[in-house]
């Protein structure tokens, strides 16, 4: 125990000393949590949409107005000729065109209306995709207007939706939560084993390998001062989300360290056993950046799980911060409790386990 | 009373199929300086990580401080000091800060490191660099400090991997009168040297070839057996048979 | 030229000793091509439901049938009223269609012109907010009952019929990995040879400076280039990309864009004293920026205007819009005359500062 002591007391006073990991504590929580939520939007905005009105029609303009009353659009172009927006199009300009037919208000009335063509720009998918898929659901609802002013058939009175707990999409909400993470795949899992290879790269690590100190006690006193900075910087990460975007977690506090807690210990358990089978620091670094890599892209940080062939799904099974974001989402946003995200928890107990006891068996004192 | 503070007996390292250490027996008595020469590459420093609990031997058997190589590194290392060819203490810390890191690890109590610091700067002349910064210490300084580290906890034996690899004859001088100390104190001393009038200072010496130890006795001893006036001339007879490159 | 060449051997060894790095370097691309392409996507196509029916009319027997015959959605039970905040909450769920008790009465009065309230109710967990209102298109669509059975709208998609998010991926790939390459491991191994001072013996040999720090990036200039062929090769192959652009183009402007990233490595090596610090700048000044503000992952539009001002500013940025502009829409080389200028720009001034930085370290 005193050991420890001696040892933690030397691992803190280096980190002062450093002159970056300080900085680092301050700065990158601010850069995640202002920067990060604006930048890494799905929430697809400003989408530009060209209108071809060949109909010119009541009907026809109704659809303008609701277009250019939305968020979503930005009404770029209003032409009769399919072609010039086909241009604007090709250049980028546009990545939704609507096209009205002739007659189209007049088939309306008929009860068997004329097609409305939607031509969508798939080079950015995401933009393109959900571009075309809200200007379907406008269209549908002025349909719905347009028929309920003449007490039509197709009444909007059919549906009422309720979004729970994100009444207003808002993406960031579901966004912020889950970028935390980053924090803490960085602070517990990348610089503790950055640390630990700095000690082979300088020699450093021989000194003490001489000594009595056990392997359990020298690497718990490397970790112990991330674990204490990661908790420091996710409360500092939380209270910046409250502060500037106003989102508080619904679920309890002690739902989201238990997690941060689990998790964190398997990314330091991660972290030392790549860095005991490493030698240099660049090695480490691109291992890491390797892992995180797919970290990022495939436990459901950006992309939904959902969303994925069945391949991909049973991988992102392995990845511990999959079920750290899932915890992350519903606690902060739904307030679902402990109880019933039981098997995230469980899972992230096993990575826990796993990669520690990898990162014990993986550490070499005598050769 | 048996005082072999280190004994030694068919002692072998292989990595992979070559075998850098090839069956080497030897004792080492309370209190003597036992010089462990050989060319670079002859297997010495190999030979020391086992003795020290760093290095697992293959095959043979020894004891260090009453302590089996084979099994019992880690109670080895409580009874060892050791002081690394290349520089090992913390350069980010200062002198007062790397002394009481290893003196806790080797759990001497508040009152016992700072008398023992005391102790050790006043002897090295060191009492008004205490809060500098070991990085930025001169070589000659941070091999004088390191030995004291080595030495902080009044080991049984201490082993000093080249302790005057590079440093000015001034200081190593002062090292060998470091050295000397400790070995009045009651300290064995394990140490290995490129230089042959260092080799004369020890109390015996042995001389590893081809990871054998081809030689081994006090240098007076040496020097009559293979009629010789230098420990200089001695160490290159030997040298001269080693079919291993550099 | 002698010295130059057994400078570009040692450096190739010492790449090529180094196993693992070497082999992260030349798989990260095919892994993100890879998971890019036929891992992830950002449409949403599954939507899982439960149904709230107070009764069980044939009507609402039949509504429930279309939803679960739907590729997109997928059926998982009936469940009472009160379940539905639990189901929602532990994520069981994504949406929970809830049927009037009066459902067939309230349709048919809809249908005759006089509703007497909503018939279905649909409940969503918005917490994934595109989950949501994707959702609530899908199923409305689906549900749509009564009046024209299929939707008279129409839609078509552009240049990348399938939505393949690849598509619009591998530019920003092939963005991040030449600056990982070239400008993050280049000054990593300029700067270790500073620490390690193995410079110092390399500055004392006849050959000059200049010429040291080129062999050095010879070897990574190399390895990019094997990556360049990879990148293009699994886009072609593996992905279907057409690549219809200009060819000449598509290559001279990666190759241009390598030269920069070469030219901020050796900026950053003349900065920087120690790896950390090299790979810090590296990883904070170009990386990061590049993920978030070069429009490869996150669209640059959504964002606020001074982060889209300052995307302005990072090489990446032009050199992805540029190779969009190639590999996927397939235009020729006079598309893409601005982002070139801008790139060749860029690069004379990167490589001017960084020269005479590295020559001021010198003196």
């Amino acid at each position: 125990m005193r050991i420890l002591l001696v040892l933690l007391d030397k691992e803190f006073r280096q980190i002062i000393r450093n002159a970056f990991i300080p900085r680092l504590v301050l700065i990158f929580p601010l850069i995640i949590m202002l920067i990060m939520p604006w930048v890494a939007t799905m929430d697809v905005r400003h989408i530009n949409v060209a209108v071809v009105d060949q109909d010119h029609s009541a009907a026809s303009q109704r659809l303008v107005q609701k277009i250019q009353a939305s968020d979503y659009f930005t009404l770029i172009q209003l032409s009769e000729h399919y072609d010039e927006s086909l241009a604007r199009l090709e250049a980028g300009d546009v990545d939704v065109i609507v096209e009205i037919p002739d007659r189209f208000e007049k088939s309306l009335l008929g009860g068997s209306p004329e097609r409305i063509r939607i031509t969508a720009n798939g080079v950015n998918a995401m933009k393109g995709g959900l571009g075309a898929q809200y200007i379907v659901q406008t269209i549908l609802g002025t349909f719905a207007e347009l028929q309920s002013d003449r007490g039509g058939d197709l009444s909007s009175d059919l549906f009422v939706v309720e979004n729970r707990y994100n009444p207003t999409l808002e993406y960031r909400h579901y966004m912020i939560p889950a970028l935390m993470i980053m924090l803490l795949i960085l602070l517990c899992g990348f610089l503790p084993a950055l640390n630990l290879v700095g000690e082979k790269e300088t020699g450093t690590i021989e000194q003490i390998n001489a000594t009595p100190v056990g392997r359990f006690i020298f690497t718990l006193a490397k970790l112990i001062p991330y674990w204490l900075i990661g908790f420091l910087v996710l409360s500092i990460a939380m209270l910046l989300a409250w502060l500037v975007y106003g989102l508080a977690p619904v679920g309890s506090l002690g739902a989201i360290y238990l997690a941060a807690t689990l998790f964190v210990l398997s990314m330091s358990g991660l972290g030392i056993t790549i860095a005991n089978g490493s030698s240099t620091m660049q090695q480490v670094m691109f291992v890491m950046f390797f892992f995180i890599m797919i970290f990022v892209l495939m436990s459901g940080l950006i992309t939904p799980i959902a969303s994925m062939p069945d391949w991909a799904q049973f991988i992102t099974c392995f990845l511990p911060p999959r079920y750290f974001i899932a915890i992350m989402q519903a606690v902060y946003l739904k307030g679902t409790t402990i109880a019933e995200l039981c098997p995230n928890y469980l899972a992230l107990t096993a990575f826990a386990f796993v990669l520690n006891l990898l990162a014990a068996l993986t550490y070499r004192k005598q050769i | 009373m048996d005082d072999r503070v280190i004994s030694v007996k068919d002692l072998c390292k292989d990595f992979g199929t070559f075998r850098a250490v090839d069956r080497i027996t030897f004792d080492v008595h309370r209190g003597e300086i036992f010089g462990f020469l050989g060319a670079n590459g002859a297997g010495k420093t190999t030979a020391m990580r086992m003795l020290c609990g760093l290095s697992y031997p293959t095959a043979g058997s020894g004891t260090v401080a009453g302590f089996d190589v084979m099994t019992q590194g880690e109670a080895i290392k409580r009874h060892i000091g050791y002081m690394s060819q290349r520089f090992s203490l913390y350069e980010d810390l200062t002198v007062w800060e790397n002394i009481r890191l290893y003196a806790g690890i080797y759990g001497m109590t508040r009152r016992q490191i700072l008398r023992r610091t005391a102790e050790l700067l006043d002897r090295l002349h060191f009492r008004d660099e205490i809060h500098t910064r070991v990085g930025r210490l001169p070589l000659g300084w941070k091999q004088k400090l390191a030995f004291s580290v080595a030495t902080i906890h009044c080991p049984e034996v201490v082993f000093l991997d080249e302790p005057t690899g590079g440093v000015d004859p001034v200081t190593r001088r002062q090292i060998w009168e470091l050295i000397y100390e400790a070995a009045a104190g009651g300290t064995t001393i394990f140490v290995t040297t490129h230089y042959m009038d260092e080799a004369e200072y020890c109390s015996r010496v042995s001389i590893m070839v081809d990871g054998q130890i081809r030689a081994l006795g006090s240098p007076g001893e040496l020097k009559t057996k293979f009629a010789v006036q230098t420990m200089d001339e001695v160490f290159r007879m030997l040298a001269r048979e080693a079919k291993r490159g550099e | 030229m002698g010295g130059f060449m057994s400078f570009v051997r040692k450096e190739a060894l010492h790449i090529v000793r180094d196993r693992r790095t070497m082999l992260i370097v030349l798989l990260m691309p095919v892994v993100q091509m890879l998971l890019f392409g036929f891992a992830i996507s950002t449409e949403v196509n599954n939507i899982d439901f439960a149904v709230v029916a107070p009764k069980h009319s044939e009507a609402i027997r039949q509504q429930v049938e279309r939803l679960s015959v739907n590729d997109y959605f997928t059926f998982k039970g009936y469940i009472s009223p009160q379940a539905t905040d639990e189901l929602l909450r532990q994520g069981e769920v994504d949406a929970v269609v809830v049927f009037a008790e009066d459902y067939d009465r309230r349709v048919n009065a809809i249908a005759d012109g006089y509703p007497t309230g909503p018939a279905i109710q649909l409940v969503f967990d918005a917490s994934n907010p595109n989950v949501a209102a994707s959702g609530a298109g899908y199923l409305q669509n689906a549900l749509q009952v009564g009046g024209t059975q299929h939707l008279p709208i129409e839609t078509h998609t552009m240049y990348n019929p399938q939505m393949k998010s690849a598509y619009n991926f591998a530019p920003g790939i092939m963005g991040l990995i030449f600056l990982l390459i070239c400008a993050m491991m280049t000054s990593i191994s300029i700067v270790r040879e500073k620490e390690t001072g193995t410079m110092e013996v390399l500055l004392v040999s006849p050959v000059r400076p200049l010429r040291i720090i080129v062999a050095k990036m010879v070897p990574y200039f190399l390895l990019s280039c094997i990556n360049l062929i990879t990148i293009m090769s699994l886009a072609r192959f593996a992905l279907e990309v057409p690549m219809t652009g200009s060819m000449v183009g598509l290559i001279g402007i990666s190759l241009l864009y390598i030269l920069l990233a070469l030219a901020l490595g050796l900026f950053i090596s003349t900065v920087a004293n120690t790896q950390v610090v090299a790979m810090l700048i590296s990883g904070m000044v170009l990386l990061m920026p590049v993920i978030m503000l070069s429009g490869m992952v996150f669209p640059v539009e959504n964002m606020p205007n001074i982060l889209q001002a300052i995307s302005y500013i990072i090489p990446a940025r032009w050199y992805i819009e540029a190779m969009r502009k190639l590999m996927i829409e397939g235009l020729g080389f006079g598309a893409v005359w601005k982002e070139f200028v801008i790139l060749i720009a860029m690069t004379v001034v990167l490589v001017t500062i960084a020269l005479k930085k590295f020559n001021d370290k010198l003196e």
